[in-house]
């Protein structure tokens, strides 16, 4: 049973490795981003764990506007995916922008 | 047919206009300046939805205004005092000041945190409006702004009920339910102009944040996913009823995961919307930490989760192209996603860092828990169960639209449709449990029975528009037409269908107009009354207004100095700080179960007792509300019972069946003695036994409970009468300092 599954996640890592690089370059910098982002609220959440919640606010904010900016993020991948039949890429550009604008004053 | 692209959706007005137009050629060629008004279809039909909707927006507003052009303008009930009063703060002072407000002027000795604890959206809102239009030199008074806020908000939410139905079914439904949402007697009981309340701007708010969310659902697109984060902020900043909100649109995204609708644009548009709208929502003090530490909330971050589950194996399907792996992978992540989610739950709820339902929404899932556990909230009227009278009287021919509705929205099964279902339900249950909840329910059901109204008019006046034609069968659907046989043959019934057809019509008709005329009389009848001043018909059917509150309060103003407290029941609290600018133990905030209890203590205790808890509170005079002279039945002798219930269940001494006789309230000769002798019996009928108020009955006759009261030669030791309103309706009592010892 054992050696099956770590078989199977052999060739699981295998497969994903694969699939992976056939996707283009821009949306491998855009998961590079996201991971850049759950990176650093993780990082923030042990922070917490070892220093203590004290300014809860600031605690808060930090790995919320991280996770929002990983989601805002994937959901940009999503829209400029030209593999996603359901958008089309025009208003990607403008969005972008006004939603990353709208988000820094959001936080 | 319901497919071809009909335009009319109440009757069929445009063929009339355009036969007219046809009708007239030779005028319209003659003079040359008229050719140019003759419009295309399309044209017409916009001028008329343009038109429909502004005399909608307008007929919404006038529809609330009768309370201000009988009485006055001015600021109904209770709640809405306390939010004049703040609003009033936050124009004078500034909205730093407003933020950062403790107010020593109530709950006497311990003050209250207002910048901390009330909900900000509705003083705001009214103060930009006030700034605005002092910006453009129309120099109003801040209570005309004030009064007048909830029927504006009133027009705007009939606006975005047409935009919503628009986005549900067609732009026929969402002029039909803007038109029902006007005027309906469950929206206009909490928005009639005066009643300055929370819920004047939350449904508005409410009913935007869904409209952005289902339009966010159904196109994907980020902007309107960011819309409807800003509509949940201004949702928090005006009501408590967010909370609804926050576990209505993940209860929907979960629906749709579980019917298998899951898609690209529903992650981008939850995501968007959660995230945003719960870093949004924490900028408000009352709110502060909820959305990641109370159970309420938790929900909502579930869902989260799953949609990143979701979204993961998506993707993972969508790399690998071999089944097999990706079954394995499902198990595996599945599996661990469960059971880590869970120990967080677990973990949370039994540590206490995730606080559990408070009692104010457990009631709501639980009916029974507030009666026995918390009194307080049992107490309030507003809380109770709804009678179906109270369903009948608040939307008539709606309640029976609403299943018709339902069976138009399951047939056309998508995004939209599935959360105006989930809406409806989820809303009319709550409605079921809580008279105040109809107000949520209300928009709910009136878009569902525009559905109803709008597609069954649309299949009958495009039944009558079918000329020679082969019968589309398919066509008579409607209210009441599984008479009319559907299954016809060709010639026969083809005359039939059209009668049947226009008969169905003028009864739709005649329903709709008889909704109209309920809903102006409930309107007129039940829901103008300001509760601060009130009316009755004299002995010549002349009319009588009673404006004893006022009268009161600003005795209290003017006659008292200005460091005094008053004691009364909270039910007053907030208006006597309003209007008669005094300190007061406890008002309408209810925080303070205990303080409030020590209140109720005082309030049925002997004179002595209720003397020395009065002197250890500071109080400087007592207030009370006695109807017996007017026949009044909303007064402290009627509420009296609540007061022991609620002293009772902090001081064990206060004990229920002291002052009932054989389970019965009395306060004639047979009532109990603890009863004759409390402080409110005293302070309430002080001096009443000499007063003839009936002719033929004998002195001391108490109109309100129709009784002549037992205990008439009251002695007052420790108070004095200050002051008794025209109609003995508020009395107040000084309390006098102690007596020299010699």
């Amino acid at each position: 049973m054992v050696k099956s599954t770590s078989k199977d996640a052999q060739d699981l890592f295998r497969s994903l490795h694969s699939a992976y690089s056939a996707t283009p370059t821009n949306l491998k910098i855009i998961d590079m981003y996201v991971v850049f982002a759950v990176f650093t609220a993780l990082i923030q959440v042990a922070y917490m764990a070892l220093v203590g919640s004290f300014p809860f606010n600031s605690f808060l904010s930090g790995v919320l506007s991280c996770v929002g900016t990983a989601v805002l993020a994937v959901c940009l991948r999503i829209q400029v995916n030209k593999e996603n039949k359901e958008f089309k890429c025009k208003t990607i550009v403008t969005n972008l922008g006004g939603i990353v604008a709208m988000f820094v004053i959001a936080v | 047919m319901g497919g071809k692209q009909d335009p009319t959706a109440n009757g069929s007005p445009k063929s009339e206009s355009m036969g007219a137009k046809k009708a007239s050629p030779d005028l319209l060629n003659s003079s040359f300046s008229f050719k140019s008004l003759k419009l295309k279809t399309k044209q017409q039909e916009l001028l008329l939805r343009v038109s429909i909707l502004g005399l909608v927006y307008v007929l919404a507003f006038i529809a609330r205004l009768f309370s201000v052009l009988r009485y006055e303008s001015m600021i109904h009930e209770f709640d809405p005092y306390f939010n004049y009063r703040t609003t009033l703060y936050l124009t004078e002072k500034g909205f730093y000041e407003f933020w950062n407000w403790f107010d020593s002027e109530s709950w006497y000795p311990l003050g209250r945190i207002i910048g901390g604890t009330l909900y900000p959206g509705l003083m705001v809102t009214a103060a930009l409006i006030y700034w605005t239009l002092r910006f453009l030199r129309f120099f109003v008074h801040i209570r005309e702004v004030c009064v007048l806020t909830a029927p504006f908000f009133a027009s705007n939410t009939t606006i975005v009920a047409y935009f919503f139905g628009k986005e549900i079914w067609d732009t026929g439904a969402g002029l039909v339910a803007a038109a029902l949402i006007a005027i309906c007697p469950g929206y206009i009981s909490r928005s009639v102009a005066g009643s300055y309340d929370n819920e004047a701007v939350a449904i508005f708010a409410l009913l935007l944040t869904f409209y952005l969310f289902v339009k966010a659902v159904k196109t994907g697109s980020l902007s309107w996913a960011l819309g409807s984060a800003f509509g949940y902020f201004y949702m928090v900043s005006a009501w408590g009823g967010y909370v609804f909100i926050i576990n209505l649109v993940p209860l929907y995204v979960l629906v749709l995961l579980i019917t298998g609708r899951y898609s690209m644009r529903l992650y981008v548009a939850y995501n968007c919307m959660y995230i945003l709208g719960m870093l949004l929502a924490m900028q408000i003090r009352f709110v502060g930490f909820q959305h990641v530490q109370s159970g309420e909330h938790m929900g909502a971050m579930g869902v989260f989760l799953l949609m990143q589950v979701f979204y993961f194996l998506d993707w993972v399907k969508y790399q690998l192209n071999d089944t097999k792996l990706f079954q394995t992978f499902l198990r595996i992540t599945v599996t661990s996603a469960i059971l880590v989610g869970g120990i967080a739950l677990g973990v949370g709820t039994a540590s206490g860092y995730i606080s559990p339902w408070t009692g104010r929404f457990y009631s709501l899932l639980d009916p029974t828990y507030a009666k026995d556990h918390i009194p307080i909230i049992a107490s309030v009227s507003e809380h109770q169960p709804t009678a179906w009278s109270s369903f009948m009287f608040d939307y008539h021919i709606l309640l029976f639209l609403f299943p018709a509705g339902l069976y138009f929205c399951f047939k056309r099964l998508s995004d939209a449709t599935i959360f105006i279902v989930m809406y409806g339900l989820t809303s009319l249950y709550f409605a079921g449990v809580m008279v105040r909840l109809i107000l949520v329910a209300t928009p709910a059901v009136c878009l569902i029975s525009a559905i109803a109204v709008s597609a069954t008019v649309k299949n009958l006046t495009s039944l009558l528009r079918t000329k020679q034609k082969v019968p589309q069968t398919g066509s008579t659907k409607g209210v009441g037409s599984s008479k009319s046989s559907s299954k016809v043959t060709l010639d026969q019934s083809q005359p039939f269908q059209k009668n049947g057809a226009i008969a169905l019509l003028v009864g739709v008709f005649y329903l709709l107009s008889r909704y109209a005329i309920h809903c102006t009389w409930v309107t007129s009848e039940a829901y103008s009354s300001p509760s601060i001043v009130l009316a009755a018909r004299g002995a010549h059917g002349n009319r009588i207004i009673f404006d004893d509150y006022r009268e009161a309060y600003y005795w209290l103003r003017q006659n008292t100095p200005t460091d005094a407290k008053v004691m009364s029941w909270w039910d007053y609290g907030y208006q006597i700080t309003a209007m008669g600018n005094r300190t007061v133990i406890v008002d309408n905030n209810t925080w303070n179960n205990t303080h409030i209890a020590t209140v109720g203590r005082a309030m049925s205790s002997y004179e002595d007792e209720a003397y020395d808890i009065m002197r250890s509170l500071d109080v400087n005079y007592v207030l009370v509300v006695f109807g017996g002279v007017t026949g009044y039945s909303s007064d402290d002798i009627n509420k009296f019972l609540w007061m022991v219930r609620i002293g009772g269940g902090v001081y064990p001494v206060i004990k229920e069946p002291d002052y009932l006789v054989n389970g019965e309230f009395r306060v004639d000769k047979g009532a109990s003695p603890k009863m004759l002798n409390c402080l409110m019996y005293k302070l309430c009928y002080y001096r009443f036994g000499e007063l003839v108020t009936e002719y033929g009955k004998p002195t001391g006759y108490d109109r309100a409970r129709g009784v002549e009261i037992g205990n008439k030669d009251i002695k007052l030791e420790h108070l004095e009468e200050a002051y008794t309103t025209s109609n003995w309706i508020v009395r107040i009592y000084r309390v006098k300092p102690p007596t020299n010892r010699l």
